[in-house]
């Protein structure tokens, strides 16, 4: 991942060829017959109604709605993670209190919450991002709540002993050390954020590519499900990217690999 | 002698709660007093595990003794010590900060403006030798700059007494000397007391104006004191080939030994 080897164009290349391959292969099995064209549709109608889609416009508005939720809840999960994270984290009365609530919510399904929060926030985008932000929520707070009891006791002691108060501690020390820990999180809750859109989308919606995906279900149009599948795997790539450029921005200071100087 | 101690110890002790229920408390220190006079360079010398450490970490208030007294300045210490600046032993610098704000760090925690703050910082590089390296990241610098950073960052501060935890213990021999005749330069300059923790006793003779042996622990506490009448300024890797280096050097270690041996033989014991 780090650095331009010499071999970073030969990994695109292999890439590349691997994804031209794989549709090959289901084209060639899906046109001779052997997997059933009905169940398993057909690559080349695929990216068809995929580039139709943007063609015609059709797929921008629910394009928009999936990654406003998606935004949304990725967003509001993860401020709110820290934020708990980091409260729950450095008072340990609440924390022991609330333990096995935390972990009760945690270890719950919550996808069954999806139809709840239809009925509680209606068929718009809020309850697409009520759903995310309680996927996303947790993966942040754990990560949160290790980075926080995970700093080191002799940066610690070191920053007292420089004069810090409690809120300097907080912004220079803790928050900079659950950062670290929230950005090794990102990548798994930006996906679940775009799980909540989705699912709640595809459980009852009148907008985004979920409820496209649904529509074309019910017709049984397969060739039209891939195409909304294949849309939302390349802006979950995306969405992952952005984060991958964020933490290169925020997280600087973290060694990369042996970047170490002698004297 | 001085009328005011710059840190005074009066008969201290601590204990710690046992670990696990039952277990008889663990006294790392009993009644230890020690003076430090206002610009005297101390060291501590003892065998590993004794509780130099636990000593120091009253000294800074980072631990309230068991009992006795802590005062600064003649001034009794609750909470903690806000005279003294602490170089630990182990890396201790933000590694979100580069080499810059590391050593601004406490300027800023003391509200003063950043502008200011990093220049001042930018000067304290160069004293230690990194005018240029103000950009780098903790883990871009090597464990002597490092050191040089975290001596910046405490000395930046002008506390009036600086208590260090074997600071130089983990780098090589060359970088090790170069770093203690750093410390002697900068201590020669404004003079502030120093408390110099340490297990190497060369180390300790080489620098200081008086070397404190301790014993062996559990209950560690002085047995014995020596006055370092070397001539001042001094080369670390010179003195130590200095006929009354080596007078001193075995006259101290005629004490250490017993107890090093006595630390090992119990440490083997469990």
């Amino acid at each position: 991942m780090h650095g331009k080897s010499v071999d970073s164009r030969h990994i695109f290349a292999g890439r590349f060829l691997l994804l031209v391959g794989l549709f090959l292969v289901w084209q060639v099995l899906t046109a001779t017959g052997i997997l059933p064209r009905f169940f398993f549709g057909t690559p080349l109608v695929v990216l068809e109604n995929a580039a139709s889609w943007f063609v015609s416009g059709k797929i921008y508005k629910h394009l928009g709605i999936t990654l406003i939720e998606t935004v949304l809840a990725f967003g509001g999960g993860t401020l709110l993670g820290l934020v708990v994270g980091l409260w729950l984290a450095l008072s340990p009365g609440p924390s022991s209190l609330l333990e096995p609530y935390i972990k009760g919510a945690n270890a719950m399904p919550r996808v069954i919450l999806a139809p709840i929060f239809s009925v509680w926030f209606g068929l718009g985008i809020l309850s697409k991002v009520a759903l995310g932000i309680t996927l996303v929520f947790f993966i942040v707070f754990f990560n949160v709540y290790e980075g926080v009891r995970e700093v080191s006791p002799v940066v610690l002691a070191n920053a007292r002993m420089l004069g810090a108060t409690r809120r300097q501690l907080l912004r220079h020390v803790y928050l900079p050390s659950a950062t670290s820990w929230v950005f090794s999180s990102l990548h798994t809750s930006v996906g679940m954020a775009f799980v909540g859109a989705v699912v709640g989308e595809y459980l009852g919606s009148s907008a985004g590519v979920g409820y496209l995906i649904l529509q074309a279900e019910g017709a049984f149009d397969i060739n039209t499900v891939f195409a909304g599948i294949l849309v939302l795997t390349a802006f979950a790539l995306l969405l992952d990217w952005i984060v991958t450029m964020l933490e290169r921005r925020f997280l600087r200071w973290r060694p990369t690999g042996l970047s170490v100087e002698t004297h | 002698m001085n009328a005011v101690a710059a840190l005074e110890l009066q008969g201290v002790t601590c204990t710690f709660a046992p670990a696990v229920r039952g277990a008889r408390p663990y006294t790392a220190v009993e009644d230890v007093s020690l003076r430090v006079r206002p610009g005297e360079f101390v060291s501590i010398v003892g065998p590993t595990g004794c509780g130099k450490s636990t000593l120091l970490n009253i000294a800074a208030g980072l631990i309230a003794p068991t009992s006795g007294n802590v005062l600064t300045a003649g001034a009794p210490l609750s909470g903690l010590n806000r005279d003294a600046g602490y170089l630990f032993q182990a890396d201790a610098l933000l590694p979100w900060r580069d080499a810059r704000d590391n050593v601004a760090a406490g300027l800023r925690f003391r509200s003063v403006e950043p502008k200011e703050a990093s220049r001042r910082a930018e000067e304290w590089l160069v004293r230690v030798g990194l005018g240029g390296f103000g950009d780098r990241y903790p883990h871009q610098l090597s464990g002597g700059m490092r050191k040089r950073v975290a001596l910046a960052q405490t000395l930046i501060l002008d506390p009036k007494i600086v208590l260090m935890d074997e600071p130089f213990s983990a780098l090589d021999v060359q970088t090790r000397q170069l770093m203690e005749n750093e410390v002697l330069e900068l201590w020669s300059v404004d003079r502030k007391s120093v408390v110099f923790i340490t297990h190497d006793l060369e180390e300790a003779i080489a620098l200081s104006d008086r070397v404190v042996v301790l014993s062996a622990g559990p209950a560690t506490r002085p047995i014995g004191e020596f006055p370092i009448d070397l001539a001042r300024p001094r080369d670390v890797s010179e003195v130590r080939l200095t006929g009354r280096f080596l007078e001193l050097h075995r006259e101290i270690w005629d004490l250490l030994k017993a107890e090093v041996l006595e630390g090992y033989a119990r440490q083997k014991c469990g």
